[in-house]
């Protein structure tokens, strides 16, 4: 009984401490006019989501941006993630350590070096300002999480399933749709779902490498955040985080429960 | 008729150690069941892949039904390997499982539906189609993974250690299953296994390899009687040699004269007898031997002999030995028709 009550307390606590900082937000939302010392607005009003959905506001072409740009990457890094985290994960060669280090450096330096350095290679290819190279700048921090989450997941992966496929008639194209895919999915979704957000929450390198002409949401966010409008603020921040909550749903009740060395596989 | 002629195949690893595979020549009968028998690591598994196309060989050639299928693909060669482990797809049903390979190979869905559920009954998982291959035991896991071959009706069959992942109780029914299917589809197979007696069980004819070699390829009752070499001998549970000189039909030993049968050669060279022919007690050959010691074994009891100072082993029934105790005479006959003599090496 007290451990039931005790996890109950836990869960609560938890609950109020990730929830409770967005409650001013989604009141906000939907406030006309909220003062100090006021527990609540003296009036309400869906003016801010009016306006964040309205075209004039650019807000849903911020936020269309975004899911494609985040999509993009995620795209990008699986390409690029699964055969770099199957030849980390199966083989042992020389230098392995090395290859390692680079792969993760990028998510160990601070994130403004890279911004910076970057910047200027990306001014010379005439990269800046495109969307293309925001996603090519959004693919460093994105491929070391993507990459090493496959190399676990292969780590565990027998090839000899492979090679009894092929024994069985399969094509090497077959081989990976039907037993290779199949096999990786749970840690390529875990893999995948973390690119988009790492992808989705880059403020930054989308500012340096975009230059402005590149607005996602969270540059949009700032904008309005900066401007005083705390009423849009609140809409869009609710939008901003939205695929978090979504991600946060669809992992709890799909990967978690059915897959127990995943939480092992994402720790790794 | 040959099905799968092996020439001189050669394989090494990029490790850099000694090849794998040295040399291998083979011919197997079409129809038939073989063995590859050889202890671990004395390159038999590799043969199966090099045969199923899983990998290259660095030189020679290896031929089905006399047309060479070394540069094709696997999945265009009509060889079918089944691994060690049963390796079912975790994500599929039995069923699917079993019809894999004919999906892969464009087969109409109804005709996979009907040759898998004919499969499945003859390897009796009837009824288990729907289930997923975990929720099987180990041993119906091994049969879907056969079925999963078969369903494909390759020219041949490659099985590496069918058994060895099975507990003993599931080992005679997989083995009389493996037997069954074989003599029904004629399916020419070849078995990899490292136990002998698994090997004279099942096979027509052993292959035996050894250090990536094939040193014998007969009978298994040849094997037993007429090794090539000491070490088949010795894989083969020989434990008897007495080196000499064959002269004239005799062979000249530390025991004295031996008449042997016809045929051996003249010439210094090592006699073997397996231990379950030497015969026990009073006759007109037998010579006068102590017993040195005995060890029960069930069926059957293993004794040591002393003939004039040179050891001998020989298994013999507990009835044989009844009023013998270690320490005794007794009288000890070598028959001719069992002597074996290996050239000397």
């Amino acid at each position: 009984m007290r451990g039931n009550a005790l996890r109950l307390f836990a869960g609560l606590a938890l609950a109020l401490w990730l929830v409770l900082p967005l409650v001013p937000l989604a009141i906000w939302s939907v406030a006309h006019g909220w003062r100090f010392p006021d527990l609540l607005p003296q009036q309400w009003s869906g003016n801010a989501w009016a306006y964040a959905f309205s075209p004039g506001s650019g807000v849903l072409e911020s936020l269309g941006l975004t899911v494609f740009i985040a999509t993009a990457t995620t795209v990008l890094a699986a390409l690029v993630g699964v055969p770099a985290g199957r030849a980390l994960g199966l083989h042992e060669f020389r230098g392995k350590g090395i290859v390692t280090l680079i792969l993760i450096a990028p998510a160990i330096v601070p994130g403004i070096a890279v911004a910076l350095g970057l910047h200027g290679v990306f001014l010379r290819l005439g990269l800046t300002g495109t969307v293309g190279g925001v996603i090519l700048a959004h693919l460093i921090p994105v491929i070391p999480y993507m990459t090493l989450i496959m190399a676990s997941v292969f780590s565990s992966f027998d090839t000899d399933v492979e090679a009894q496929a092929r024994s069985l008639g399969a094509r090497p194209v077959q081989v990976f749709i039907h037993v290779t895919l199949p096999a990786i999915l749970p840690g390529l979704m875990t893999g995948a779902l973390f690119a988009f957000l790492v992808s989705w929450s880059q403020y930054l390198l989308t500012l340096s490498i975009g230059g402005g002409r590149v607005q996602t949401l969270p540059l949009t966010l700032f904008t309005f955040a900066t401007s005083g409008r705390n009423d849009v603020t609140g809409a869009i921040a609710i939008l901003y985080i939205l695929p978090g909550v979504l991600i946060l749903l669809f992992t709890a009740r799909h990967l978690t429960g059915r897959n127990q060395s995943l939480a092992a596989r994402v720790g790794a | 008729m040959t099905a799968l002629d092996l020439a001189d195949l050669t394989k090494s690893y990029p490790d850099g150690g000694a090849p794998t595979v040295r040399g291998l020549s083979l011919s197997v009968e079409s129809g038939s069941l073989t063995a590859l028998l050889g202890p671990s690591g004395s390159g038999k598994t590799t043969v199966l892949k090099l045969i199923a196309g899983l990998l290259t060989p660095d030189t020679g050639d290896i031929r089905l039904g006399g047309r060479s299928i070394r540069d094709l693909p696997p999945e265009g060669r009509r060889v079918v390997m089944v691994f060690q482990n049963p390796l079912l797809f975790p994500h599929m049903t039995v069923a699917e499982n079993v019809g894999f390979g004919l999906r892969m190979r464009d087969v109409a869905p109804n005709e996979v539906a009907a040759r898998s559920a004919a499969m499945l009954e003859k390897v009796r998982l009837v009824g288990l189609g729907n289930r997923r291959p975990v929720e099987l035991s180990g041993g119906q896991q091994q049969r879907a993974a056969l079925a999963r071959a078969l369903v494909l009706e390759p020219e041949v069959l490659l099985l590496d250690e069918p058994l060895s992942s099975l507990d003993a109780s599931l080992r005679d029914e997989m083995r009389a299953l493996i037997l069954d299917l074989q003599r029904e589809t004629r399916v020419t197979t070849l078995v990899v296994t490292h136990d002998q007696t698994e090997a004279v069980i099942l096979a027509d004819r052993i292959a035996l390899m050894l250090d990536g070699r094939l040193v014998q390829h007969a009978t298994p009752e040849v094997i037993y009687g007429r090794p090539v070499t000491l070490a088949v001998a010795r894989f083969f549970g020989g434990v008897n040699f007495l080196p000499g000189r064959a002269a004239g039909g005799i062979f000249h030993t530390s025991i004295g004269p031996l008449v042997l049968p016809t045929g051996v050669t003249d010439g210094p060279g090592t006699l073997t007898i397996r231990p379950e022919a030497v015969r026990l007690g009073p006759g007109r050959e037998a010579r006068p031997a102590r017993l040195v010691s005995c060890t029960f074994l069930g069926t059957q009891t293993r004794i040591e002999l002393d003939l004039a100072g040179t050891r001998l082993q020989a298994l013999t029934t507990p009835e044989a030995l009844r009023g013998l105790a270690p320490g005794q005479e007794v009288g000890v006959t070598l028959p001719t028709a069992a002597l074996w003599v290996l050239p000397e090496v």
